[in-house]
């Protein structure tokens, strides 16, 4: 099982780095964000040091859903989604492998976008403790977002109804992201902002342990 | 689709309380001290929101036992309640705006509850347009039955993350502490039982259109 889920992590990762396109595009959308954000808020000095953990959050939230729309719509486009089903009688397998390729791929945005913000804002990102944080939210994310990128991609709205269907549904990631972020950014250690990482474990949980009862309803024919 | 005679009952009985619910609440219960006569806003605003969020239960109930047993007749049941409760849902974010107006002095603040409902009202939203962008009665079903069991698990954990996050921030205005008579307590429930059997009976129309536009299609094609 493993080895299968290996095969198509594998799979989706060499077809990413061959074009790069999808990455690239995230990565430019990301950095868009991050300025528009700090133009339209006026976000220099204090401001912007208060308000860089929730820019970095909304920013990876948007971004996410470009990246997530993409990656299920290239799977369909080609034929995909059929032909893991043959290969795997296991829906979990595929569930598990996409989103695992789906969570690479944000990590590797994020690997980009920490450094950005920590010089944008002059905040120092780059430290264990926020990114942990980091990858905690990500997985929440990338768990939620890739089933929900499979049902979207199956309906006439396409990728504009993703962001519907995610963004309520990340409520508590983003506000145990954001204020677990903040706290560690003041100063604060990793077990006072213990509850916020708290929300963050139970949702990744919750989230992985639902999409994977109900994936196979999702992609049965 | 005919109405039996329990819908008749419910429509009666919904009628009937309804009147005596403004009665109720204009007339028996007291004159809030600090807030007036505003406050009376109070009881549908709070009956809307036990009803809105049960609506929720009831469309996430539906959904799994849509995705367990196949049956047309759960999905029926979660839309319906999809629907009808998100006009409940939208009742509280409208009569808390007006409440919260003269009594706080802002239409709207990030009090936890509001907060929660918006969310909701989100969700619901979200369930609705979905329904009405996917193809293929039998897809519409699985995919909003399986929106409808992800979003139910989120919602607990956006209360409680919400709440979490009122209480770190000094809030603007506080919440309403408001202390209850007995009077008030009775004419509270007097309300939330207004409010259901009212929502019962929308649910029950809401069934009996689909229904019967099951029915018309299988007509048209048989």
């Amino acid at each position: 099982m493993l080895r299968q889920i290996g095969a198509i992590l594998a799979k989706d990762l060499a077809a990413e780095l061959h074009t790069r396109e999808i990455l690239s595009a995230m990565a430019v959308f990301a950095i868009t964000a991050v300025l528009t954000f700090s133009f339209a808020l006026d976000l220099r000095g204090a401001t912007g040091e208060a308000a860089a953990p929730g820019v970095l959050w909304t920013t990876i939230a948007f971004t996410g859903t470009l990246g997530l729309s993409r990656s299920l719509a290239r799977e369909q486009e080609s034929g995909g989604i059929s032909g893991l089903m043959l290969a795997s009688e296991d829906r979990t397998v595929i569930f598990v492998g996409k989103a695992l390729s789906n969570l690479v791929l944000m990590l590797l945005l994020e690997i980009v976008l920490l450094p950005l913000a920590t010089i944008f804002f002059d905040v120092n990102f780059v430290r264990p403790s926020v990114v942990l944080i980091v990858v905690l939210g990500t997985v929440g994310y990338a768990t939620a977002g890739t089933l929900l990128a499979a049902i979207a991609v199956n309906t006439r709205a396409r990728e504009v109804m993703l962001p519907i269907l995610l963004l309520p549904l990340v409520v508590p990631l983003l506000l145990g992201a954001v204020h677990a972020t903040a706290g560690l950014l003041e100063g604060l250690t990793l077990a006072e902002v213990g509850s916020w990482v708290q929300i963050l474990v139970v949702y990744d949980l919750l989230m992985t342990a639902a999409a994977v009862a109900t994936f196979s309803y999702v992609v049965e024919a | 689709m005919v109405r039996r005679w329990w819908d008749w009952l419910l429509i009666g009985l919904s009628v009937v309380m309804f009147c005596a619910a403004l009665v109720v609440v204009f007339l028996y219960a007291p004159r809030e001290a600090t807030m007036g006569d505003v406050q009376r806003i109070f009881y549908f605003h709070v009956a809307s929101a036990w009803v809105g969020f049960f609506g929720f239960f009831v469309t996430f109930l539906g959904g799994v036992l849509y995705l367990v047993r196949g049956e047309r007749r759960w999905d029926i049941l979660s839309l319906s309640s999809a629907e009808v409760g998100l006009t409940f849902i939208t009742m509280v974010l409208i009569t808390g705006s007006l409440w919260a107006k003269p009594v706080w002095g802002t239409y709207w603040t990030w009090e936890p509850r509001l907060t929660i409902s918006a969310v909701q009202w989100l969700i619901y939203v979200a369930y609705v347009m979905l329904r009405a962008s996917t193809v293929g009665e039998e897809r519409v079903a699985r995919f909003s039955a399986v929106y409808g069991v992800l979003a139910f698990v989120t919602v607990p954990l956006s209360w409680f993350a919400i709440r979490w996050w009122r209480t770190i921030h000094p809030q603007v205005v506080s919440s309403e502490g408001m202390a209850l008579t007995p009077k008030m307590v009775q004419t509270l429930m007097a309300s939330l039982a207004t409010f259901t059997v009212i929502y019962v009976t929308l649910l029950r129309e809401r069934m009996r259109l689909e229904q019967a536009q099951d029915r018309l299609a299988a007509l048209r094609e048989g």
